[in-house]
């Protein structure tokens, strides 16, 4: 019961985590084309400058959960996709740094190299962590030592890449969205002029991707073999994806830039829990055996441990949420040029 | 080199590398925050400015002692996994509370406080700053509650293979705990205080911002000289913690091969590990060794030679080390205590600011010799009597560990660089040009 908990709050997490910070990551991305003069650029920092780190300890937390309750399952995870995960801290070390430096170090040439931080820091996470949740879908090449047997090319594997793109399109659209309700100015004329692309070529690929699940995983057998436990799932999770996704179109069609924002974090909230609940009872399914798969009951913690960390996480995550969501709210006034060119510090 | 020795390589140059920026962010946060509470109180505006200053310096250290962080995170997975699934039932605990607890809060404030100057009234703004030093702190007690476990683990039972969590509040009230929190804060405060002493200095021999930097070269100084004091008298503490929980670590950072009644400490010596003996010894203090470990000159010690070789430390760096660490830490307090007596004329004592602007590094060298002695002096163990470091480590290969540790290498030896170029810029400017209403009146006057 307790690793059931521990389950749903693990997927939670990471869907928070990648619904926060897949925004600021999308920003990054997008810098090199929508920003072409230094207040462009300015105005695309400051929306994202007080949130992002805050945004990130999402997933040292993320992480450190796993290591809390499932401790086998972290253990594997991050041993295993060692170079994978490599490139995603080198990435994040490179971009936090760049981020804080630019705004310091006026001299050009020092400013060139801190923006190539940060879209290569920015696009690299987004696509890598597509690439190893589509291969936590599909299932790794654990044996029965849970020793991971492929290596970063077996990971890029088509299904894998299918993954790792979906993720870029969903924080590309949740980028821009961002920069629609924070932004004013040029920056939110050439997103608006943006949005419905990104948009029609999320929906593709989206649709394309669970198609391609269907194939490529064992994450419908869940739905289907448990029709009574999945009831929810078969119905509620796909409703919001789709819903979310259709929804977006919608708002951002109107103009109404928050609710369009809020149904993108819908829309990648619904995508993770899709595939984590499909996931349900592995954390890490073992593509040689089913029989080697990391599952919530032989990699958790001691009853002890889960129940103990299930008090203070009960107790600080909604804590944690209240304050960030004030922050949220006191920054929530749209950055002006003006206001962007002006050193913050 | 084998996988265990590059992951214990790339694990010792994370570490060292990231503390090198930790502990100025615990203790300049504090200082800061006094300073925005004084101009709050007072309303000198002097003290905003200062405020505004230090903070930038800060920022700048802030930036890379979050992002190194995330590295350390990962490592124990990365590259540790069998310890992680060993002993993730408590360690991997303590690392998730130390998140949603402490660094959410630190990480999240910082920002508001960043970009708050001008959008929150001057109480607010302090609160800020008050919750990010707080923060701070509360995030080294959890992982120092991590790292004491690691040093003496309580609280758990050997079952299912692994180490299990038995009592928890064991874990985190243990003594070990409560000495490694007082000692490796305190270092940081202290390191924190000799970095303000140290710019002002720099300042001040420039007649530069005089009474901006007398100001803060005085805070700073009340703030190193308190914990100055309470490292050397609590070092005394530890060391006896030492002796009692760890006696390897404890022959080690001496090099005490012999058992020996009435144990002599050395001023300084050339341990020979091979021939497990002391090649030089010189400047024996009788009894001193006894002394430090069981408060009794006539107390017996035991030698590296009475435990089996596969469970003996390195020695020559835990005792260099050590000598490195309590030299320092005594010239600390003797650098504040006099700096105290003449702190009513600073610029009168242009000497004195000189060793202050040279003194900087010396803290950091402390910190890092402490940080040396307490995790090379638990070799061979990962933890301590429970788990061995070289049954720890991941089943990965070699060229995997050499990229990460040749990247590792090479950004963090950049991005240190660039975090030294700009602190050194922004700290040899100074502050931006600003008005005072008056020198130390109030702004409501103004």
């Amino acid at each position: 019961m307790l690793e059931s908990i521990w389950f749903i709050l693990w997927g939670v997490l990471w869907a928070v985590y990648f619904m926060l910070d897949g925004f600021d990551l999308g920003i990054g991305t997008l810098m090199p084309f929508l920003a072409k003069t230094e207040t462009e650029k300015r105005v695309m920092h400051r929306a994202m400058g007080p949130y992002w780190d805050g945004n990130e300890v999402w997933l040292i937390t993320a992480g450190g959960v796993t290591f809390a309750a499932f401790p086998t399952t972290y253990a594997v995870m991050f041993s295993g996709l060692y170079s994978a995960l490599m490139l995603i801290l080198f990435a994040l070390i490179l971009r936090g740094v760049a981020i804080d430096f630019r705004e310091k170090m006026d001299h050009p040439t020092w400013r060139k190299v801190w923006d190539i931080c940060v879209v290569v820091g920015s696009f690299l996470p987004a696509l890598l962590l597509g690439v190893a949740f589509a291969n936590i879908f599909e299932g790794i090449p654990l044996d029965a030592e849970g020793i991971f047997q492929g290596n970063l090319f077996s990971l890029l594997n088509p299904y894998g890449l299918f993954g790792g793109v979906l993720f870029v399109a969903m924080f590309l659209l949740h980028g821009c969205l961002w920069l629609l309700v924070k932004t004013e100015g040029s920056v939110k004329e050439k997103a608006a002029a943006l949005v419905n692309k990104l948009w029609l070529a999320l929906a593709v690929i989206a649709v394309g991707f669970l198609i391609a699940t269907w194939y490529a995983t064992r994450l419908y057998d869940n739905y289907i073999q448990n029709p009574l436990m999945y009831v929810v799932p078969i119905i509620l999770i796909p409703l919001i994806v789709v819903g979310a996704l259709v929804m977006v179109r919608v708002y951002a069609g109107k103009g109404h830039w928050w609710s369009a924002w809020f149904a993108s974090s819908a829309l990648i909230v619904g995508v993770t829990l899709f595939g984590v609940a499909g996931l349900y009872p592995n954390l890490l399914p073992s593509s040689l055996n089913p029989a080697f798969s990391m599952t919530i009951y032989n990699s958790a913690s001691s009853q002890l441990t889960l129940k103990i960390m299930l008090g203070v996480a009960l107790t600080f995550v909604p804590v944690v949420i209240a304050y960030q969501a004030w922050v949220y709210n006191f920054f929530k006034d749209p950055v002006t040029e003006a206001e962007a060119e002006e050193a913050y510090y | 080199m084998d996988v265990l020795w590059l992951s214990r390589l790339q694990f010792g140059a994370a570490t060292f590398f990231h503390f090198l920026f930790v502990p100025l962010t615990l203790g300049l946060s504090i200082l800061i925050a006094i300073m925005e509470t004084i101009y709050v109180r007072t309303g000198d505006e002097e003290y905003k400015e200062m405020a505004k200053f230090w903070g930038k310096l800060f920022l700048i250290n802030f930036a890379i002692g979050v992002v190194t962080g995330i590295t350390l995170e990962f490592q124990f997975g990365t590259n540790w996994s069998r310890y992680s699934r060993y002993v993730g039932d408590i360690f991997g605990s303590l690392l998730a509370i130390e998140a949603s607890v402490a660094f959410f809060l630190e990480s999240t404030f910082i920002a508001v406080w960043a970009f708050g100057w001008n959008k929150l009234s001057p109480k607010a703004h302090a609160v800020t700053i008050w919750l990010v030093a707080g923060a701070s702190s509360l995030s080294a007690v959890w992982i120092l509650i991590a790292n004491a476990w690691m040093q003496h683990p309580v609280g758990y039972v050997i079952r299912n293979g692994r180490a299990e969590l038995t009592d928890f509040v064991a874990v985190v009230t243990q003594s070990a705990a409560g000495h490694q929190i007082i000692h490796t804060v305190s270092g940081a405060y202290i390191l924190a205080g000799f970095f303000v002493m140290g710019v002002s200095a720099y300042h001040l021999l420039r007649k530069q911002n005089t009474v901006f930097f007398t100001k803060s070269f005085r805070l700073a100084l009340a703030f190193a000289l308190i914990f100055a004091i309470v490292e050397v008298v609590q070092g005394h503490a530890n060391g006896a913690k030492v002796a009692a929980l760890q006696p390897t670590k404890l022959a080690a950072m001496e090099s005490l091969w012999e058992t020996k009644q009435s144990a002599p400490q050395y001023l300084f010596a050339i341990p020979d590990e091979k021939n497990e003996r002391n090649l030089v010894e010189f400047g024996a203090i009788p009894g001193a060794l006894s002394m430090l470990a069981y408060h009794d000159t006539q107390a017996t010690v035991k030698g590296l030679k009475d435990f089996p070789a596969d469970e003996r430390p390195p020695v020559t760096l835990p005792f260099i080390s050590f000598r490195i660490m309590v030299g320092l830490g005594f010239l600390f307090l003797a650098l504040t205590l006099y700096g105290w007596f003449k702190r009513k004329d600073l610029e009168g004592n242009p000497g004195f600011l000189k060793v202050m602007l040279f003194a900087i590094p010396l803290p950091y060298i402390a910190n890092e010799a402490g940080w040396m002695l307490a995790e090379v002096g638990r070799q061979p163990w990962v933890v301590y009597g429970v788990m061995k470091t070289s049954t720890a480590v991941s089943p990965i290969s070699v060229p995997q560990v050499m990229t990460s540790l040749v990247a590792f290498i090479l950004v963090y030896s950049l991005l240190g660089a660039a975090a030294f170029y700009l602190m050194a810029t922004h700290a040899r400017k100074g502050p931006e040009p600003y008005q005072v209403a008056t020198e130390t009146g109030g702004a409501e006057n103004a």
